[in-house]
């Protein structure tokens, strides 16, 4: 039987005190596009660390093509005809998109030689595939979902038959995402295998022919996808009962808390990244702001939470005007200290310091609080009990307040940081990206979060690119698209067609 | 998940076992030198140590040097926590000479030293924040890169202090560029000589109470960086300036103020020098102490225990150095400045030259 791209039998992998792998299996059918899944942490990543050749398994054998291997580094698993493509992209931004195919694979002493016959392969597997790369643009220059095509290119370029994708669409725009699974189908008509590494069940629904489901570093599902739903996956994933439904009541809002008028902001190229918004947030509800990332809503909650400075407008918060509070201290300081929360879209550039321990976050950005001090310096004890009051109602874990955060996974880190925001009490909650790299357990108890608060009559301002994110949470949806609101629609009406439609930026 | 191996190896062997395998990596090289001018490594060696720590004048005059490096490598370690390299501590040292010798110059004869010696730590704190506070700025507020601005500053303070001390401060009649002798109300005791007041008996050497300061410092230092809401802030600027900018934190304040006190410590080393053991001020009096403390804060890792333990390692070195190049001619100053770099490199440069090989031994060990 050489039905099989790849067969992996009884896979172990031991880091530390770590089992990141635990006796997987798998087939791999040729031709097909096979969905692993499972939660941060259950093991994906590291599994395909070992068949890319990063890795070695502590035991188990892996076959390519019916004949078992040893893959020993990533040239081996190349010549094997295995392609990878990161999450994080490995390109050179100042080299041309053929400078960065060939980069390692030049082909001969001169360079010239070598890049004529590249650039002919390259604009065929361009037209095969329809990726639509232009050979002489600038990487650096190109979009995300651009780049990710050169990454796919140069596994090509290498001869793979079976490509690995390790969460491809974390980075990209639902459209760019869209796209993405074009070239993914074309790559099996080919006749490519095409595992792809998510946590996100539509994409699997979507786009695989069959999917494994890891958990706790096992498999604990190998299933045809049209064998599946969506609440099957989750729960296989996460082995308990989920609801991807998020249950919430009507409720009245109240007075407004955030006003926002003619609000915007223009770059130094004299880009209008915010060009006149006016909206409200009230008390008691949940206002989702969707659109293609990009069109400005990390600007609108940079601006709000005091990082970036408007060009012009007012920020009307309990009915005054931020823009016009004289303070000796930083904006964001000053908006905090007012009931601003801020949960940022970026959580592990802005929302955390990694290296710090997780008591030290739980502070970030109150660390003026007075009762957390005693003369000038911290009391750990506080620091500490404060810490382990978020790890036991946001079961945290690890349940180590000491621990850097940088080793926590994405959803206990983001745990971290909405603990820290709700923790001030705040009146308005700016959120990004709530959910972003979060496994679905914790998407389930963030969601239940944000219902709560709002319930408990605070103003929540939601932007997500999760269009069904902010179909289950929002109160009121408003759409951007090219730094202007392009429509707002109640969220027992919206759709996601009439959302797409404002998405590209139709006016209502 | 990430890829690439991360570091297996425990902290404690990190911290210990890691320096001390580089130490002896760059005592080796030193060795195979010394071998190849015709001495022998062994007695050397012998020589050195015995010269640092043999002797009570030889562990006085060790911890002399000691409390310059520990002054230093503390000023360095604090602009590394806010993210910034501050290469300045030589000028900075040197300009906190010149606060320094201004006030005793202008008052020695009139103020009494309770009042003239605080008086001259605040000349030397103030005037070694502001030669740092320059290129601070240029920053915070300019974006100019601090490891370029402060190299600059230590070039621009060698020429002014040789034109003042040339032209202006020189002693009259006198032909070596130093200034006159301070007066006695400038001087601070050395612990010798407070030893005696209490009837303890120590040998004649420079270490003052400079050292206190010293220690004390090291205890401030740490205080303030790990437990003070002012070294949170220093911190995080240091090492995510946008989750600074999130939690609302004054980045290019944070960035000029760590500057200032990165200064002002570097001051402290021209107390111990001025008022500690030389009585005056001559052209070379810093003689690369600012330089060390960069060496002493890498090896120490930027935490007061480490810094006070390489600012020990250092001035071993100095001391027994000078000791070694009394009894063997062959070896110079030059041979030591020699022996510190290697030291310098191994701890410093190549910090992680041996960290797969121990971490292999440990994994082995594990893995029975």
């Amino acid at each position: 039987m050489t039905d099989f791209a790849i067969e992996l039998a009884g896979i172990s992998k031991r880091f530390g005190a770590v089992q990141a792998n635990r006796d997987v299996s798998m087939h791999i059918a040729k031709g097909s596009i096979h969905g692993i899944i499972g939660e941060n942490g259950a093991g994906k990543s590291t599994l395909m660390s070992i068949l890319y050749g990063y890795y070695q398994a502590d035991s188990g054998s892996i076959r390519v093509n019916g004949r078992e291997v040893r893959i020993r580094n990533s040239q081996e698993a190349i010549r094997l005809g295995i392609g990878m493509v990161h999450q994080h992209f490995m390109l050179v931004d100042t080299f041309t998109v053929l400078e960065n195919i060939v980069l390692g694979a030049e082909g001969g002493l001169l360079l010239k030689q070598g890049m004529e016959q590249a650039r002919a392969h390259l604009l065929q597997l361009n037209r095969d595939y329809s990726l639509e790369v232009d050979p002489d643009a600038l990487v650096g220059e190109l979009g995300v979902g651009l780049q990710q095509r050169v990454e796919i290119l140069k596994a090509l370029y290498r001869g793979a038959d079976v490509l690995i994708l390790d969460e491809p669409t974390a980075v990209l725009t639902p459209q760019e995402a869209d796209h993405l699974f074009c070239i993914l189908r074309a790559l099996r008509e080919q006749g490519k295998t095409v595992i792809l590494i998510t946590h996100k069940l539509r994409e699997v629904m979507d786009i695989t022919d069959a999917v494994s489901v890891m958990r706790a570093g096992t498999v604990v599902g190998n299933v045809r996808t049209a064998d599946v739903d969506k609440e099957k996956l989750a729960d296989l994933m996460v082995g308990r009962k989920v609801s991807l439904k998020v249950d919430k009541a009507e409720r009245t809002p109240g007075a407004a808390v955030l006003e926002v008028r003619g609000l915007s902001l223009t770059d130094a190229r004299g880009v209008k990244l915010l060009d006149g918004l006016d909206f409200q947030v009230r008390a008691g509800e949940i206002v989702g702001i969707a659109g293609v990332s990009g069109n400005g809503q990390s600007e609108l909650l940079e601006v709000l939470a005091g990082m970036v400075e408007p060009t012009s407008g007012e920020i009307r918060y309990h009915g005054k005007d931020l823009l016009q509070e004289k303070s000796s201290q930083p904006r964001a300081a000053l908006y905090r200290q007012k009931g601003i929360a801020h949960v940022p879209e970026d959580r592990s550039r802005e929302g955390l310091v990694k290296s710090f321990p997780m008591f030290e976050n739980a502070i970030l950005g109150y660390h003026n609080d007075k009762t957390i001090s005693r003369r000038g310096l911290f009391s750990r004890q506080a620091l500490l009990a404060r810490t382990r009051d978020f790890i036991r109602q946001f079961d945290i874990r690890p349940d180590n307040a000491q621990l850097r955060v940088g080793l926590l996974s994405g959803g206990n880190q983001q745990k971290v940081v909405l603990a820290r925001e709700i923790h001030a009490n705040p009146d308005l909650l700016l959120i990004g990206q709530p959910t972003r790299g979060v496994d679905i357990g914790a998407i389930e108890f963030i969601h239940r979060r944000l219902v709560e608060l709002r319930d408990a009559g605070k103003a929540i301002l939601l932007v997500s690119v999760e269009l069904e994110e902010i179909l289950a949470l929002s109160d009121r949806i408003l759409v951007m698209a090219g730094g202007q609101i392009s429509g707002e629609v109640a969220a027992r009406e919206a759709d996601t067609v009439s959302l797409g439609l404002l998405m590209g930026g139709h006016k209502q | 998940m990430k890829f690439g191996q991360p570091s297996t190896l425990p902290r404690w062997a990190q911290l210990s076992v890691l320096p001390v395998l580089n130490l002896l990596a760059a005592l080796l090289v030193t060795g195979f030198v010394t071998w190849l001018i015709g001495e022998d490594p062994w007695e050397c060696l012998q020589l050195l140590v015995s010269g640092a720590f043999g002797s009570g004048e030889g562990i006085g005059y060790t911890l002399f040097y000691t409390t310059g490096f520990i002054f230093t490598g503390l000023a360095v370690a604090t602009a590394f926590h806010a993210g910034l390299f501050n290469i300045g501590g030589e000028g900075q040292a040197y300009l906190a000479g010149l606060g320094v010798t201004l006030v005793v110059l202008a008052f020695d004869h009139t103020l009494p030293p309770l009042v003239l010696v605080p008086l001259c730590i605040l000349a030397a704190m103030g005037f070694g924040a502001a030669w740092a506070f320059i290129p601070g700025w240029l920053q915070a507020k300019r974006g100019s890169h601090i490891v370029v601005t402060t190299i600059m500053f230590n070039f621009i303070a060698y020429s002014l202090m040789l034109y003042l001390i040339g032209h202006h401060l020189i002693e009259a009649g006198s032909q070596n560029p130093t200034t006159r002798e301070f007066g006695h109300n400038a001087w601070i005791p050395a612990l010798h000589q407070l030893a005696a007041g209490v009837g303890i008996e120590l040998p004649n050497t420079p270490l003052n109470l400079t050292f206190i300061m010293a220690l004390l410092a090291c205890v401030l230092f740490y205080l303030l960086v790990w437990h003070s809401r002012w070294g949170f802030q220093l911190r995080t600027v240091g090492v995510n300036e946008s989750a600074a900018r999130y939690a609302g934190i004054n980045v290019s304040k944070t960035i000029m103020l760590a500057m200032c006190i990165s200064g002002a410590l570097s001051g402290f080393a021209a107390i111990n020098e001025l008022l500690g053991s030389t009585h005056r001020m001559n052209v070379s009096f810093t003689n690369g102490v600012g330089f060390v403390g960069i060496a002493v804060a890498l090896m120490g890792r930027n935490h007061p225990v480490g810094i006070i333990l390489s600012a020990l390692l250092f001035g071993g070195l100095t001391q027994g150095g000078l000791e070694l190049s009394f009894e063997k001619p062959v070896i110079t100053r030059e041979m030591i400045i020699f022996i510190q770099g290697l030291i310098i490199l191994f701890c410093g440069a190549l910090e992680n030259l041996f960290e797969p090989f121990i971490a292999g031994l440990f994994k082995r060990k594990e893995d029975k």
